[in-house]
């Protein structure tokens, strides 16, 4: 299983707890985690992707094994703590502040 | 004893606000959807427990939420707001032309008689509609051939953000649009065409009197005379008496006609109502004054409601849906300040006071009459 931290927006978005744990087919992917995401959580979709580019919103990033992935292709791998379960793989709302 | 519910977004969440007939005591809630952007949420008139929410911000996008209980509780609904087919260009800040780009919902207006069915107007200017309350949405995309091109944003975004339907007749449709003007169907969203004769935009776009690009701030209309709109545009407070085909100027006495919201009385529809701001480049009423003005003759003579409203350094603004009247006996009428004050009048403006002091910036204001 592959673990998916939320943001407390997302979180009550989702009615979902802090972390979520997620079946993925196939290779652990940024598009696959998300994609199965959304699929098992409705109400995040357009939330972090864009409904029509499936870009990652500009606000929104992606947190792994501390580094931010935010920046990569969709379809690179993730890295393998990932993929195992032993790290989270996290969504963050940007700092955006003033 | 029949109550009154106002429904309030703000920039950090929703509240709503319940009272009896007498409006004297209130139950407040909320926050809802606490900080998130609430442009705005309004009630089916065709069934009281079934409201509709725009959520938004900007890290996570655009939400439609929905409830069957009055509020108690929500549930998202559909948020996938795709323009029909290639969705084209608009005119952009700097002359160019520019995709158009699905930013948020500003207005979500309800049927009148079916409560699964409801509209929704959006920025990048669009208008949605929704038949399976709020499920899925479907662009009315004909509106945006009225030259669409050439309309433009204002610096609040180009955003569709009134909806007005015509109780009595579902073909007719009349939508305003910053910064390009109002535009009418007779046929259910099918066609459109706009309604903009009549408007004069001196300062604000080269030839004043064009078809389209007139920033309409927002409309009214008393649903026992839908002929009869009332616009708060930019400048100018206007009427047209055949449902927009021509506008004449009713700003009359009024200390600066420019403004954002605009009612008509629930029970009088010659009795309209505006807040006067002092300019478009300061957006606070004048003389610090926060004054409501009615007009009980359809416009040109108006007078200030002062009664329990600040009348010293008060530099709040009021924005385009943050007014609403109920339908009680006496008719009420409320407005919600960027301040976060909502005042309230129980006697038709003529003594107001505040339900609420000290909410984030109200950015919308809309009641529900209770049986």
């Amino acid at each position: 299983m592959i673990r998916v931290v939320l943001p407390p927006h997302l979180r009550t978005l989702a009615s979902a707890e802090r972390e979520v744990a997620l079946r993925v087919e196939g290779p652990a992917t940024q598009r696959s985690v998300l994609d199965a995401l959304e699929a098992a959580y409705p109400p995040l979709r357009g939330a972090i992707r864009d409904r029509v580019t499936r870009r990652r919103r500009p606000l929104v990033r992606f947190f792994a094994c501390a580094e931010d992935l935010s920046h990569e292709p969709p379809d690179a791998p993730l890295p393998e703590a990932v993929a195992t379960g032993a790290e989270p793989f996290l969504v963050v709302g940007a700092m955006a502040g003033g | 004893m029949s109550g009154v519910r106002v429904l309030v977004g703000t920039r950090k969440g929703a509240f709503v606000l319940t009272a009896d007939g007498q409006r004297e005591r209130w139950d407040i809630s909320g926050p809802h959807f606490a900080g998130w952007e609430m442009y705005h949420l309004k009630g089916s008139p065709a069934d009281p427990n079934r409201l509709y929410a725009s959520q938004s911000n900007g890290w996570f996008g655009q939400t439609i939420q929905r409830s069957d209980d009055g509020g108690a509780t929500w549930e998202p609904v559909g948020n996938d707001f795709a323009y029909d087919g290639v969705p084209g260009t608009h005119q952009w800040y700097d002359g160019t032309q520019h995709p158009w780009e699905f930013a948020r919902v500003w207005h979500l207006e309800p049927s009148p008689t079916d409560p699964d069915t409801v509209y929704a107007g959006v920025e990048d200017a669009a208008l949605f509609r929704s038949v399976d309350g709020g499920q899925t949405w479907r662009e009315l995309s004909a509106l945006r051939g009225v030259s669409g091109h050439l309309w433009q944003p204002g610096a609040g975004g180009m955003c569709l953000h009134t909806i007005v339907l015509d109780p009595a007749n579902p073909d007719r449709i009349v939508v305003a649009i910053s910064a390009a003007g109002a535009f009418r169907s007779d046929d259910g969203g099918e066609t459109w065409r706009a309604v903009n004769r009549g408007l004069r935009s001196e300062a604000e776009i080269p030839d004043p009197a064009a078809d389209v690009g007139h920033c309409v701030h927002s409309l009214a209309m008393h649903p026992s005379r839908p002929d009869v709109l009332f616009m708060q545009k930019h400048w100018d407070v206007m009427r047209s008496d055949d449902g927009g085909g021509v506008w004449r100027e009713i700003s009359g006495n009024l200390p600066s006609d420019f403004g954002f919201p605009i009612a008509v009385h629930a029970h009088e529809p010659e009795t309209v109502y505006v807040v006067p701001i002092k300019s478009d480049s300061e957006h606070y009423p004048p003389d610090g004054k926060l004054r409501v003005y009615r007009s009980r003759t359809g416009g040109h003579e108006w007078e200030p409601l002062t009664r329990g409203l600040p009348q010293r350094d008060c530099y709040v603004n009021v924005l385009r849906d943050a007014m609403a009247v109920d339908s009680l006996d006496a008719c009420g009428v409320y407005v919600g300040t960027t301040g976060g004050q909502v005042y309230a009048s129980a006697d038709a403006g003529d003594t107001w006071a505040p339900i609420v002091r000290d909410l984030p910036a109200v950015l919308s204001v809309e009641t529900q009459t209770l049986p």
